[in-house]
């Protein structure tokens, strides 16, 4: 069992909890991933590391509420326990074997995404340790969505705050921050992108526009994350890869985003109605149109 | 009673079978078996014996089943094999300890199988676990992997006193006896879990949750937690595809993403939160053992199913029996026939399969013969759902992080077969992770022949040295 050592409400629908697994911090690295799993029929579920502490051996996940299985998660208290808790998987963010002096020379921007600011977190942290100074956008639907607005003050160079809807920093997307910036002569020559698929691509389109090499990472579908089942599979380029084994990140600009999308959307109608007989219980039949 | 003929098993009815997850095969009892059993000639040159991959002493055990030594006859296959219930279930018997015996030259050769299984399951239901091991001798071996090979293996080496604990990336152990093959072949908490207790029984630790090469890596563990040894068994999970047009899109499945869902999640069950699609009209491409899991399973779910296979249904690598109960269960078998493209709607949904036909040519490398298209004869067959079950090959997560093991170009790990010893002083390995996808009891052999051949190199080198 991995209990749950800490537990915070971060927004609306999205928690924090730091995980007590030592085998998984002893040698993590940002950019990786873990699959929790609740309890005998709970799923098996692919999150992000957003922190870690070695010495205590334990791991921070962050996570928002999209179906049945983190609606139950949200659930858990401190004290709770997850009956699974694997990784880290994937591979480490790209940063992290670069040279930290060749690191310095370069213009690193992130753009993060809802809670995908969590996965950005712990990298930015990284460089500011080792030294190094980068950027962040961080895009939200609006201010009570904001997540980790100070930590990451603390560790970015410039923080860029931009919410869809206005109510905080910037009027409009990440995407159209980074314009903004752009347009006033902010240049970067290197890119990483963490949120919603639909919002790395567009991320991208402007990006390949402007000439910056970016890294998005990539949330598919996942069983096992081991690169037994195929259910992560995406189009780079021309080849299949497997995010769980092969990524999570990859080169943005060769990421087939349309298909991802689609293959994300693969157990929309299950989950979706998962989620309602959790909230409804048996008295839901349809008719709402989550039902096909 | 014909002794030419065996006493047939009990089995559920295919059309009600068809619609559920519980166990097809019922098994023989006490009488049926004993019966069975006075077939046995106890040949004093038993072929069955080199038929066995892990040496049954077989006459012995069927001889003591027709004496109604039922528990003697369980230790005496728990000596040579650490799964009795699961090998009398899935094994390839015809091509091996029953393909030899001599019975079967004019008639039915002894159901061996069958009461291999039945003595296992009369141990299990009465509580009767394998005999105890000697004394502990403190040397520290891991093992990587718990299906057939790891635990095997790892059984073997708690009977001779080493302190073993298996590493499995899994939340449960068992490798393809717990992920892959289903419910209504092989039951997980009755059976596959019943047997892996009897492994801890032995004294063998079971960490799950651990990935190697990714939580730790075996120069660590070698290196930083003092196990002098490691056996690797890590099977061959990776899925292939075939690489033709629209294989991207949602509907399309390998075997393992389907069968893992089933088995291990559980999907079938009521409760269980990991979601499956069915599918209405479902193509399982491939003949082994796995395509007629997922085909079975597909069945079971509600659909339609169709095996599309290239070649002709001599060459169908599945188990004879599994064949022989998807026929009877209403699957269909589009032979000689291979897909080139699957088709997509504008959704990005399979909408079907545009199929080929094929003939058999010369046999190839592996003896059989090759299929080859048959020009103009493609035609399109409808379906919501298609999984892919071409075979699988290791993942290279083990070989890429351990330093100087040596794998061959079909990134298997290269080891003896005679001891299991790879490039690596120490580091041992066998089953699927060194042959390829083969079978369990091949597994078995390849984790039995790897504990002596730990045992002689700690025990060399601590003289040795
Ligand atoms: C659906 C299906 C049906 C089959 N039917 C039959 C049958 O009827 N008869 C038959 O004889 N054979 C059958 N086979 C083949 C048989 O199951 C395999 O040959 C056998 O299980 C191989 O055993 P193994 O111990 O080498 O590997 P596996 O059973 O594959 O076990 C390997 C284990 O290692 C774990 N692992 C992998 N990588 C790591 C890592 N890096 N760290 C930690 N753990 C790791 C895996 O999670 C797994 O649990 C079937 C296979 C499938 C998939
Ligand atoms: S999650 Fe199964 S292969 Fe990646």
């Amino acid at each position: 069992m991995y209990p749950i050592t800490k537990r915070e409400k971060l927004a609306d629908k999205i928690y924090l909890m730091d995980v007590k697994a030592p085998r998984v911090a002893r040698y993590c690295e940002p950019g990786q991933f873990v699959i929790v799993k609740i309890d005998e029929t709970g799923e098996r579920i692919p999150l992000t590391i957003c922190d870690y502490d070695r010495t205590e051996g334990t791991i921070t996940i962050v996570f928002q509420i999209v179906g049945a299985s983190t609606e139950r998660m949200a659930g858990l208290k401190e004290g709770d326990a997850f009956q699974d808790f694997v990784g880290p998987l994937g591979c480490a963010s790209d940063l992290v074997h670069k040279e930290t002096e060749e690191l310095k020379k370069k213009k690193i921007l992130f753009i993060a995404g809802g809670v995908g600011t969590a996965p950005v977190y712990p990298q930015v942290k990284w460089l500011h340790e080792h030294g190094v100074d980068c950027d962040v956008i961080m895009g939200a639907r609006n201010k009570e969505l904001l997540i980790l607005e100070d930590a990451m003050r603390d560790v970015a160079t410039n923080l860029y705050v931009a919410t869809d809807d206005g109510s905080y920093g910037f009027h409009g997307t990440g995407t159209a921050q980074l314009k903004e910036l752009y347009d006033k002569g902010i240049r970067y020559d290197h890119c990483v992108a963490i949120g919603p698929m639909i919002m790395m691509k567009f991320v991208c389109i402007l990006t390949k526009e402007l000439g910056i090499p970016t890294i998005v990472s990539m949330n598919p579908i996942m069983v096992d994350g081991t690169g037994m089942c195929g259910a992560c599979r995406l189009l780079v380029g021309d080849e299949v890869k497997f995010a769980c084994v092969d990524g999570p990140e990859f080169d943005g600009h060769l990421v087939d985003f349309d298909q991802a999308i689609k293959r994300q959307s693969q157990y929309k109608t299950e989950e979706g109605r998962a989620m309602l007989k959790l909230q409804e219980g048996d008295t839901h039949h349809g008719g709402c149109g989550n039902c096909e | 009673m014909d002794v030419l003929k065996k006493v047939p098993v009990r089995e559920q009815e295919p059309l009600v079978r068809a619609a559920n997850f519980d166990e097809v095969c019922l098994g023989y009892d006490e009488a049926e078996a004993v019966e069975e059993a006075a077939r046995c000639l106890n040949c004093k040159n038993a072929q069955c014996v080199k038929g066995c991959p892990v040496s049954i002493d077989i006459p012995a055990f069927v001889s003591q089943i027709k004496e109604e030594k039922f528990e003697e006859a369980y230790q005496t296959i728990s000596r040579s094999s650490a799964l009795p219930a699961v090998c009398g279930r899935v094994c390839p018997q015809e091509s091996q300890c029953e393909g030899r015996c001599i019975r079967g030259i004019k008639g039915d050769p002894v159901s061996i199988g069958k009461l291999e299984r039945f003595a296992a399951d009369w141990a299990r239901s009465r509580g009767i676990t394998p005999e105890a091991p000697e004394q502990k001798n403190g040397h520290k071996v891991a093992v990587i992997g718990s299906g057939p090979a790891g635990l095997t293996c790892a059984g073997d080496l708690a009977k001779m006193g080493y302190d073993v604990t298996i590493f499995e990336a899994l939340h449960e152990a068992g490798g393809v006896l717990i992920y892959g093959i289903p419910e209504f072949r092989l039951p997980k908490q009755e059976v596959v879990a019943a047997e892996v207790e009897n492994v801890k029984a032995l004294g063998v630790k079971i960490e799950t949750n651990v990935v190697i090469g990714q939580s730790v890596t075996i120069d660590e563990l070698m290196e930083k937690e003092g196990f002098e040894a490691v056996f690797i068994g890590s099977g061959a999970g990776l899925p292939r595809f075939m690489g033709i047009p629209g294989e991207q899109a949602l509907g399309v499945f390998s075997a393992n993403e389907y069968l893992t869902r089933n088995n291990l999640m559980k999907a079938f069950l009521e409760g269980y939160d990991t979601p499956i699609k069915a599918g209405k009209k479902v193509i399982v491409v491939g003949g082994g053992n796995v395509a007629m899991d997922a085909a079975r399973t597909a069945k079971r779910l509600g659909a339609e199913v169709h095996i599309v296979y290239r070649r002709s249904e001599a060459e169908l690598p599945a188990r004879v029996e599994e064949v022989h109960h998807a026929k009877e269960e209403g699957i269909l078998f589009d032979l000689l026939q291979n897909p080139t493209e699957i088709l997509v709607d504008e959704d990005g949904r399979v909408r079907g399969a545009r199929v080929i036909r094929m003939e058999l040519g010369e046999p190839d490398e592996s003896g059989r013969r090759s299929p080859v298209e048959v020009p103009g004869s493609e035609y399109e067959i409808e379906a919501d759902t298609v999984i892919m079950s071409l075979g699988t090959s290791p993942n290279p997560l083990i070989s890429s992080t351990t330093s100087g093991l040596d794998t061959n170009r079909r990134k298997c790990i290269v080891a003896s077969e005679e001891d299991g010893a790879t490039s690596k002083a120490g580091v041992f390995a066998g089953g699927d992770a060194v042959t390829g996808a083969a079978t369990v009891i091949l597994a078995m052999g390849a984790g039995k022949a790897a504990a002596k051949g730990i045992d002689n190199y700690l025990k060399n080198t601590r003289t040795g040295s």
